[in-house]
């Protein structure tokens, strides 16, 4: 299932948010967003939802544009894992997950079998089976992430958008996420958007890489295509390289500093 | 129910059996109450509502108790389970019809039609068309008044609740004020009491009141889910904008028809639900449908109270009493419970 933005434009109160955007997520990628603060790229994941509705331009999803499809409909193959947040009920991990099938439930439905299936094995994916019954309002911002993205796969669906997925996280949990995130990729084919501010993680697990800049498209490509010193001098002003690092057989990103410290 | 180590299936068991015994057992102490310290036994009670009692016990069980027991039975249920409705709207154990200014809005339709008789038209069709109206236009300026850019946040749209409100009340104490001969009554009325509603008024009342309740119910799901937040409703595919419109008109319709026959009755919706959550876990699907239950309870204990002491003062307005039991809870959330309000 592709994604697609047919000059995707948003403004907000009179300003412009993001202007003349055109993207395609193929199926099975992962594209990661990076950009400064206030560019743009959280409301460009509220648009691919239709969380917000384009002022310009379409979105499209397998071709239809998104406009025409009920947010039912939509949730039924497109989940999101939105910034983590604090929960003051006491709900408890099946019953957050549990709520991953809803789109696919009448108004006063219950859970079926099959249900109930969908939910202990997304539970088990993220590895949260011993913590099934604990309740969420007293877990760690790390176990928090992981149960909403155990409910996003309880969706079972096509499309995955993250929105700083590693923020809060401990270090050891960043890579944890992500490399699930990416295994569900490689062996189910799901569509993964990410939005970031970490350079090094976008440069180590997306395919390709959307640079935003004063709310258009900067440049679009693979890491190494996008990630360019040039360009992070430019939308970032950093003074930093991609690297191949030979042990862990990955990309990663060296900040040397601020550009402001270059000679 | 972690306490006892229960499952939460043993729980609502334990629980809804215990609120369901209670609840007969309320019903009947207040269909008992005769006069200053005198009651019925339980069986005299039945026996006057087959038809086998006295003359008398038949006049005062069927004729004077039981109008005011069925429209307390309705009017806990529905002021019970609008404030869960509101609680899982706003994320916020505090909201209820009252923060929101609905009740003031209400009563203030009530007080100024019994305070200006409409000519030929009967003050038992005014006074709740007027509450009907000035609760739902309270509604919706609280609503706008909240609303900036398209979005509603929680934050101003409670503090927006409470401005209005505040306004509303000064209304309506305004019109006590001027009100002359007509003082007593509105005073009377506006603290609350059972007693006011006959069968006219309850099978008007009843219906309404069932109605948009067990529309509230249907809403359960998508409730919980906004209680994790707008944005996760959203991804999960409610449309945020409409269901939150449909609770409050909802709410409205319950509140409005509750304050106009028997004044208004606070805290039922913050007392009722929060223990509730606490017994149970926060899941609507079960807190609210159980808050219709235990409301009529609570709401016929309060009741039954107010007569106890009628010996010595005549009998109490039972919005006296649901405050003196509410209001201390209330206090309690905000010095003890600050973090789950969302106040930390």
């Amino acid at each position: 299932m592709t994604l697609e933005t047919d000059k995707l434009s948003y403004t907000y109160v009179g300003y412009p948010v993001l202007q003349d955007i055109d993207i395609k997520v193929n199926e099975g990628e992962i594209l990661g967003i990076l950009g400064p603060n206030g560019c743009g790229k959280t409301t460009l994941l509220k648009n691919l939802n239709k969380n917000l509705s384009p002022k310009g331009g379409k979105v499209l999803l397998d071709g239809e544009d998104l406009e025409e499809i009920t947010k039912k409909d939509i949730a039924k193959r497109i989940a999101v894992v939105p910034q983590t947040n604090e929960v003051h009920f006491s709900f408890t991990v099946k019953d957050i997950v549990s709520m991953g099938r809803m789109p696919f439930q009448g108004l006063m439905e219950g859970m079926s079998r099959s249900d109930m299936d969908i939910v202990e094995e997304s539970i088990a994916r993220v590895g949260l089976t011993d913590y099934a019954d604990r309740h969420i309002n007293v877990m760690s911002g790390g176990e928090r992430q992981r149960v909403i993205i155990a409910r996003a796969l309880a969706q079972t669906p096509d499309i995955l958008l993250m929105d700083e997925p590693t923020l809060h996280l401990d270090i050891n949990t960043q890579f944890d996420v992500l490399d699930l995130v990416r295994d569900l990729s490689r062996k189910d084919g799901l569509t993964v958007v990410i939005v970031s501010h970490d350079l090094g993680m976008v440069a180590r697990y997306c395919d390709r890489v959307l640079l935003i800049k004063d709310h258009r498209i900067l440049a679009i490509g693979t890491p190494e295509e996008v990630l360019t010193p040039e360009n992070m001098d430019l939308v970032f002003g950093v003074d930093g390289e991609l690297v191949y690092d030979e042990k862990s057989k990955e990309n990663t990103v060296f900040l040397h500093g601020s550009s402001k410290r270059k000679v | 129910m972690s306490l006892l180590k229960l499952s939460r299936r043993q729980g609502l068991a334990v629980v809804l059996t215990a609120i369901l015994i209670l609840t007969v057992y309320c019903v009947l102490l207040d269909l008992s109450w005769v006069s200053e310290n005198v009651s019925y036994t339980f069986q005299e009670v039945i026996d006057a509502l087959m038809g086998r009692g006295t003359w008398s016990s038949e006049i005062i069980v069927r004729d004077i108790n039981a109008p005011r027991v069925v429209i307390g039975i309705f009017v806990g249920a529905g002021l019970a389970v609008t404030g869960a409705a509101m609680q899982a709207v706003f994320k916020n154990p505090l909201a209820s019809p009252y923060i929101l200014g609905l009740s003031s809005g209400a009563s203030l339709g009530a007080a100024a039609s019994m305070l200006f008789a409409i000519p030929f038209i009967p003050a038992a069709i005014t006074t709740p068309v007027m509450a009907f109206i000035t609760c739902f236009l309270t509604m919706v300026l609280v609503y706008t008044m909240s609303r900036s850019g398209g979005v509603v946040k929680t934050e101003t749209l409670i503090l927006s609740g409470v401005a209005v409100s505040s306004l509303l009340s000064a209304l309506v104490s305004f019109l006590t004020f001027i009100a002359g001969e007509k003082l007593e009554g509105i005073v009377f009325w506006s603290m609350g009491n059972l007693g006011n509603a006959d069968w006219n008024e309850i099978m008007f009342a009843a219906p309404i009141i069932t109605v948009a309740s067990l529309f509230l119910i249907t809403q359960a799901k998508s409730l919980n889910v906004l209680m994790l937040g707008d944005v996760h409703a959203m991804d999960l595919g409610v449309d945020v904008k409409r269901t939150r419109l449909f609770i409050l008109i909802m709410t409205t319709v319950v509140v409005a028809a509750a304050v106009s026959f028997v004044g208004v009755i606070g805290f039922i919706g913050l007392v009722i639900p929060h223990i509730l959550r606490i017994l149970l876990g926060p899941d609507n699907r079960i807190i609210m449908p159980l808050s219709m239950i235990a409301g009529s309870c609570f709401i016929l204990i309060c009741d039954y109270l107010t007569h106890v002491i009628a010996p010595y003062y005549g009998t109490l307005p039972i919005g006296v009493v649901t405050s003196l039991i509410g209001a201390p809870l209330f206090i309690y959330l905000l010095i003890r419970r600050k973090k789950e309000v969302g106040w930390n």
